[in-house]
């Protein structure tokens, strides 16, 4: 089998009766345990070692400004709240929340992408209309995001990560309100399997 | 007629190269494996899209388990920092009153790692540094009654102020929100906005914005 093969054996001449003949031992060694072994620590190393190093998602969270003059006034037409509440619900309403709820909806972390898309696109139209700069014209809208206590950082995450994704320059996470947190308590307590 | 005998070959094979092989591959991931340093934490980084890959820098690392335990660490490239970071525990100690003796102090200099209420501290640095990871420590409390990061960073922007320090984030992605909004707020109190957030790389979704600003000018971030 696969070996080494150092030449002998003992084919060699019949000496006479009664010469003893050392048994020659063969140098053959299998290598095939050895190359077992190799592969085996080779697989170890792989997957020990560190593949993917992680890479950075850079956040800058504004100052807090106490002066009502000075904080950024929202227009209501171009306003996306997005709520995090607990089990990666997520629900949105645009522009301010409507007393009776009617505005506020519930929604996944998959199809937050096209929430946030479809008002993107609006808000721009909106601004095109208005007679805006079209380099400014994604500055318009402002993406609010209040993870509720509930939520997890993943989800936070998450979330940040999909304005990169959707190119929303303007976004902020500021702390849920009383009536969102009743809203969301609402449509959670609504829902089947929590 | 005689039939053709082909002559029967041999399937021995000759492993001596393979083992070559196989010795060679293992030597390169020897070599090549750095390995994780251990992390008084098990942190599962969430995921985003971004390009900017982590950097071995001078560090300010907040990191935060599932559990809500927050820990600081110290992370200063140059070994002659160390008196920065001597400075940076001296000025707790101070005034906090912790009452860190000058072997604890030389302790923090050495493994600079903070996982515990300021009341705490005392009791867990006295014991050997390489026993810290196997207490469980509490973690550093940032809830908005006592946020005991907001006075870690204090004296953090005092004594690393000068530096250009980055402040690295790393939770876990079954951490809480309010865990995260405490780290947040402990450094905006003390004016600090600047983070990186650790995640883990994953792909951008085909036909999105960013798709798209990627797929025309390369590596060009939007500033967010």
């Amino acid at each position: 089998m696969a070996s080494l093969d150092t030449g002998g054996g003992d084919s060699g001449h019949k000496k006479g009766p009664g010469v003893k003949k050392a048994k020659k031992l063969s140098t053959r060694i299998d290598m095939t345990p050895l190359v077992d072994l190799g592969f085996l620590l080779i697989t170890f190393f792989i997957f020990t070692a560190t593949m993917s190093t992680p890479n950075t998602m850079r956040l800058i969270m504004p100052k807090d400004e106490k002066d009502p003059e000075k904080q950024t006034e929202v227009k209501e037409s171009s306003a996306l709240t997005i709520l995090m509440g607990k089990n990666n619900n997520v629900f949105y309403y645009e522009g301010q929340l409507e007393g009776d709820g009617s505005n506020f909806n519930s929604t996944t972390y998959k199809d937050l992408r096209k929430v946030i898309q479809d008002k993107r696109t609006a808000v721009m139209q909106q601004g095109r209309a208005l007679g805006h700069h079209p380099d400014s014209l994604d500055k318009d809208l402002v993406v609010v995001i209040k993870p509720n206590s509930e939520a997890t950082y993943k989800n936070t995450v998450d979330v940040l990560d999909e304005m990169t994704i959707n190119g929303i320059k303007r976004f902020a996470i500021v702390d849920i309100s009383d009536a969102e947190k009743e809203a969301i308590a609402l449509t959670q307590a609504g829902s089947p399997g929590q | 007629m005689p039939s053709v005998k082909m002559p029967k070959k041999s399937t021995d094979t000759d492993m001596t190269p393979f083992v070559d092989v196989a010795f060679i591959l293992l030597t390169f991931f020897i070599m090549a494996t750095k390995f994780k340093p251990p992390e008084p934490l098990t942190i599962t980084t969430p995921q985003s899209v971004s390009a900017s890959k982590l950097e071995e820098k001078d560090a300010l690392m907040i990191s935060f388990d599932s559990a809500g335990r927050v820990f600081l660490n110290v992370n200063l490239v140059k070994d002659e920092d160390k008196d920065l970071k001597r400075d940076f525990i001296e000025r707790v100690n101070n005034e906090a009153k912790l009452g860190l003796g000058e072997a604890e102090i030389q302790k923090f200099v050495n493994n600079s790692v903070i996982g515990s209420p300021l009341t705490d501290l005392k009791a867990v640095m006295s014991r050997p540094a390489s026993e810290w990871d196997k207490i469980r420590q509490k973690g550093i409390p940032v809830d908005s009654a006592n946020n005991e990061l907001a006075r870690w960073m204090g004296a953090a922007r005092q004594s690393f102020g000068a530096r250009q320090i980055d402040i690295m984030i790393k939770g876990d992605n079954n951490a809480r929100y309010p865990d995260f909004k405490g780290v947040i707020e402990a450094l905006r109190t003390n004016e600090m906005f600047k983070y990186k957030l650790i995640t883990d790389p994953r792909g951008v979704p085909v036909g999105t914005e960013l798709y798209k600003i990627r797929q025309a000018g390369g590596g060009q971030e939007s500033d967010s």
